[in-house]
């Protein structure tokens, strides 16, 4: 998909707009093809910024990789900082059969985690359901050249020829980037992965499916520990799942996991091997006035996120963004309602099957400000300060190049003003769940249903 | 060696040189792997010129390809031309030693260990330190870990300034910013500690491991431990208490039960080079409360260092040390809830025998080894049972013996095969214990029992079972009990019984000797021939292949030949095979005893 890459750049030059409904935002790149009939293999998955935030990693349902640089030239430039380009693309994972469960095994990309870097070349971890893989990319751009028995392009020279020996020396050549599979960590989930999450010892990660958690140190595929098992003796008395786990970006020893509940469970491994006992629980006591039967679907924790600080967490559910102060487990010390006005339309979203979507979120590198995926192409940015939100649309269409992003309001009643939408005009096909913030710079990047698109901040 | 045209010798060596670049893996494995051919071909001035600047680049390579040439670098010191070049070898090792792969780094830093010794002192100096120095301020974690494993090589050989640079560089490296270079440092600074002088293992390396016994990141910590046991030995006694023990102290009570757990796995060495006073006043305590940890990890950790703890314990206060503060933990671990804890206790509970003596093993530990004999898990009573030789010893097995049965029978009645196998096996040395008397009234029944048992595994352990008890109890003693139901079981209706007196008169032949084997097994060897199932057919010629030595001549001529010429002309393919290898097999032996007989 991304050889036919339709790229639009833009160049930010600053155009008048219209007062408050104007962002700081503006469009610098979108990804992929443009037509309207999107085939599945092309849709994308997963999005995540390296550590440098030099590279920017996508995995696609088709089992893809591609990996986009950022333009070293550019990097000087403020007004055109975040163009980024492929740089590597790859299959991580094919289709599999499991002959055993009469199971297919998707390609699809669940989640990609960066490792911190370790030497020249870059690492990633992929996952699909079942499978992790370790990824090296890495750049070549010198090969061996001088044969002894045959010329450069191949053919035989005559042995009688032979008359001295002739060592092969190293060339340069044009710069080739490789993806080649380190390691694979199979066999150790029999229920879907959800997250892959690496330890700040650099040596652990942790895999988390449905109902387990687990621990393997990056040089071993064979053995893997458990950390957290939730499967009940009889799995007739399930009553919730693990949906999202991530490691504490500074403590070695803590990770949370997010449950289908809206509970998030906070484990310290030190305390004992086996961390099926919490250290602390996080969860907002449910407000019985409000209790319907969606209620512990729209609780259900899609995505937690620990702050770069490590002091907070935030948490994604289906209608709001939480976050919590890990040192108060009682309530959430911030609530965001993303798309509040959906509410009204539980129902309908439920015949739909949207209210099972699992959005992402995502921190700004200084943690300042937050940011996660709505319907419609919607993206939604709260800035902690200063008490303010904007609900910003990934689109090319509309608005000249380069200039900022207007902001968006959703009214429920029929009468709108500019830059209004009535909820019922909401397109619910046109969805964003995936998103990544570049660690430093202000550049966010989030995956429509094929397209990658690349925001950045004005710099002012 | 450029001969004028077309040198023949060449051509081998060609060949090697451009496999090097093979897009085949295994060829390039295997180039690598003859690196020191090559390197001889080409001469030790081609070798430092041309191909080590080759090998130096050729770090784009597959994991096993670098990891054979770390390999080979490393004795590669005559192959540029003895220890006054050996410095040539330092680019390729020095990229190799930053690679992510850590076997490889792993590899090259031995390599370079290697070929440090062959420096002269100069060229440690002009060559190595610096390189150790580039590796130790590397951009990446990947040089920093290795440059860890080469400061104690070169340390001791070089002038006191160097020495100084180095001890300021690994401070560097024990503070960096990277857990993986700390955990290098720390996993180094015991040995690096064994090299300096004393003064600077107070003055320099203990600060440092005081620093990295508390790092944040646990895996650091519980590297520490491991150095702080191996710097305890440097110290003399006097300082130990002040220097080293806090921090010991500390890790045994760590937050993490990763880093307690390795506490209690250090424990010997610990207790060892800690001395007899420290251990009495500090140790015990610790022990005590590993052995009573609230993370099963590191129950079992110290459950298993027990015996060995208690060995070692300074011999006048020992008794009285394991009677009143080792003894009562002991007891609560028999019953605890983890049984990879009682196993692990198990397998080393029966030592403490020995050093108590006789009264107060009857007294205290008969009652703890009857109980754990008793366990639920059977992995548990296997272990009492496998280590029965320590009781024996002190107190006879008698004692036991009317607990053991019972335990003995569950076992070998699991339902888990393997748990089956494991008993079998000890069962050759419970009868050495018990005796011959003992054994036939209880256990031969048992023995018996598992050559029908429906797992192929088990009766093949069985069969091995018995002949071991037969080079135990003799032939005259096989002839009685074992052999007459092992021949009966001939006329079994079910043909895997039939195949498993085949087993095991192949197993007891030699073991019941010449006269037994002919004159009882042989006729019912030879009666199966005809049976109707070709498998047990020509396990009939498989078994007088087997026995064949055995035999005497005649009864091999007589008997044998004509039953196995007979299956050689089989309608079964297989027996027909098997027959004319067991003909092909003993033949020469038929003839060749023919031959001394008639000659």
């Amino acid at each position: 998909m991304w050889s036919s890459c339709w790229t639009y750049s833009l160049n930010l030059s600053s155009v008048p707009g219209d007062g408050d409904s104007q962002s700081r935002w503006c469009l610098s790149q979108v990804k992929g093809a443009v037509d309207d009939d999107v085939a599945e293999a092309d849709i994308i998955s997963a999005v995540e910024f390296n550590h440098s935030g030099e590279l920017l990693a996508t995995g696609d349902r088709g089992g893809r990789i591609v990996i986009f640089q950022q333009e070293q030239e550019s990097k000087n430039l403020p007004q055109c900082h975040a163009e980024y380009n492929v740089y590597s693309t790859f299959q991580s994972h094919e289709p599999e059969f499991d002959y055993l469960k009469s199971l297919e095994i998707e390609e699809k990309i669940n989640k990609i985690r960066w490792l911190p870097q370790k030497n020249a070349a870059h690492f990633l971890l992929s996952t699909n359901d079942k499978t992790i893989k370790l990824w090296k990319i890495s750049e070549r751009d010198k090969r061996p050249e001088g044969y002894n028995l045959k010329e450069e392009d191949g053919r035989y020279r005559h042995p009688s020829s032979l008359t001295t020996l002739r060592v092969p020396v190293f060339q340069p050549m044009d710069l080739m980037v490789e993806a080649s599979p380190r390691r694979v960590y199979a066999n150790a989930h029999t229920y879907h992965i959800n997250s892959i999450s690496v330890n700040s010892d650099n040596e652990t990660y942790l895999s988390a499916d449905d109902l387990r958690i687990n621990l393997w140190h990056l040089d071993f595929t064979d053995r893997s520990f458990n950390i957290v098992d939730i499967k009940p003796a009889n799995m007739e008395e399930l009553t919730e799942v693990i949906t999202a786990s991530e490691f504490h970006p500074l403590q070695c020893n803590t990770f949370v996991y997010g449950s289908s509940k809206g509970s998030v469970r906070l484990c310290d491994m030190r305390a004992s091997a086996l961390c099926d006992q919490h250290s602390k629980l996080f969860e907002e006591p449910e407000d019985p006035s409000t209790r319907s039967f969606f209620s512990e679907i729209i609780s259900s924790i899609s995505d937690v996120k620990f702050s770069h600080s490590g002091r907070y967490m935030m948490t994604r559910d289906y209608l709001t963004l939480k976050i919590w102060d890990l040192h108060m487990e009682s309530r959430p010390v911030e609530i965001y309602q993303v798309h509040g006005y959906l509410r009204s339309k539980l129902c309908s979203l439920y015949e739909n099957d949207c209210i099972f979507d699992k959005f992402e979120c995502c921190w700004r590198g200084d943690d300042s400000e937050v940011m996660t995926g709505s319907y419609n192409n919607f993206f939604r940015m709260f800035d902690r300060d200063a008490q303010r939100d904007a609900t910003l649309e990934a689109t090319w269409e509309n608005g000249s190049p380069g200039c900022p992003l207007k902001t968006w309001r959703v009214s429920a009643g029929s009468r709108r003003k500019r830059n209004e939408i009535g909820v019922d005009c909401l397109d619910f096909s046109r969805k964003i769940l995936y998103t990544s913030w570049h660690p430093q710079d202000n550049i966010v990047a989030l995956a429509t249903v094929n397209n990658l698109y690349i925001f950045q901040e004005k710099l002012n | 060696m450029a001969g004028a045209e077309g040198d023949d010798s060449l051509y081998p060596i060609a060949v090697l040189i451009d496999e090097l670049r093979n897009e085949d893996v295994q060829l390039r494995l295997n180039s690598i792997k003859k690196l020191s051919t090559i390197a001889l071909a080409l001469g030790v001035e081609r070798t430092r010129t041309e191909l080590l600047p080759f090998l130096t680049d050729t770090i784009y390579d597959e994991d096993e390809v670098l990891l054979a040439l770390a390999e080979q670098l490393g004795s590669f010191t005559v192959l540029v031309g003895g220890p006054e070049f050996v410095h040539c070898l330092l680019p390729p090792l020095e990229s190799l030693a930053t690679v992510e792969e850590t076997v490889v780094r792993d590899k090259a830093v031995e390599s370079l260990r290697k070929i440090s010794q062959e420096h002269s002192p100069v060229d440690l100096e002009v060559h190595f330190v610096p390189l150790v120095k580039r590796l130790a301020s590397g951009d990446w974690f990947t040089s920093r870990t290795s440059a860890c494993g080469l400061f104690s090589v070169c340390y001791p050989r070089v002038s006191s300034t160097v020495k100084a640079e180095i001890r300021q560089h690994f401070r560097t490296l024990c503070s960096d910013d990277t857990p993986m270079v700390r955990r290098a440092a720390a996993s180094k600074l015991g040995e690096f500690a064994k090299v300096l002088e004393l003064d600077y293992v107070k003055s320099d390396i203990i600060p440092l491991f005081t620093a990295l016994a508390s790092d944040e990141q646990d895996s650091v910590r519980l590297l520490a431990v491991e150095a702080g046991v191996s710097i305890a030995t440097l110290l003399p006694q006097e300082d130990l208490e002040a220097l080293v023990m806090p921090t010991l102290r500390q890790a045994a009570e760590d937050k993490s039960w990763r880093v307690r757990y390795m506490v209690a796995d250090k424990f010997s060495e610990l207790q060892k080079a800690v001395g007899p006073e420290i251990t009495q006043n500090d140790l015990v305590p610790a022990f005590q409360n590993l052995l009573k940890d609230c993370e099963a990890e590191v129950r079992a950790a110290a459950a298993n260092k027990v015996k060995v703890f208690c060995e070692n314990l300074p011999e006048d206060s020992r008794e009285t040390i394991i009677m009143t503060h080792i003894l009562p933990c002991v007891k609560e671990l028999v019953s605890d809830t983890n049984q990879h804890v009682k196993s692990a206790l198990a397998s080393v509970i029966m030592g403490l025998s020995t050093i108590l003596g006789k009264d107060n093993t009857v007294e205290h530990l008969l009652p703890l080894f009857l109980a754990q004999l008793k366990d639920e898990c059977p992995e548990v009573r296997l272990n009492i049972i496998s280590n029965l030789d320590c009781v024996n010893e002190v107190i006879g097995i008698r004692q036991l013996s009317q607990s053991l049965l019972p335990a003995i029978v569950e076992l070998a009645e699991d339902a888990k095969w393997r748990v089956r196998l494991a008993i079998i096996e000890y069962m050759p040395l419970l009868a050495g214990q018990l005796g011959v008397e003992f054994f036939d009234e209880k256990l031969n029944s048992l023995c018996m029992a598992w050559l029908i048992d429906h797992v192929y595994a088990i009766r093949e352990a069985a069969t091995c079972n018995l002949m071991k008890l037969v080079e135990k109890f003799g032939a005259e003693w096989a002839q009685n009990t074992i052999v007459p139901k092992v021949l009966g079981m001939a006329n079994d209706s079910n043909y895997l019984h039939r195949m498993t007196t085949l087993f095991c008169i192949n197993a007891l032949s030699e073991a019941c000797g010449q006269e037994i084997t002919t004159k009882h097994m042989l006729p019912v060897v030879l009666k199966m021939s005809t049976d109707q199932v070709a498998n047990v057919r020509f396990n009939v010629a498989k078994s007088l292949q087997k026995i064949g030595p055995v035999l005497d001549s005649s009864a091999l001529q007589a008997e044998v030949k004509p039953v196995l010429e007979k299956l050689a002309t089989d309608q079964d393919m297989d027996v027909k095979y098997f027959a004319q290898e067991a003909l092909s097999g003993t033949c020469p032996l038929i003839s060749l005893t023919f031959k001394h007989t008639f000659s």
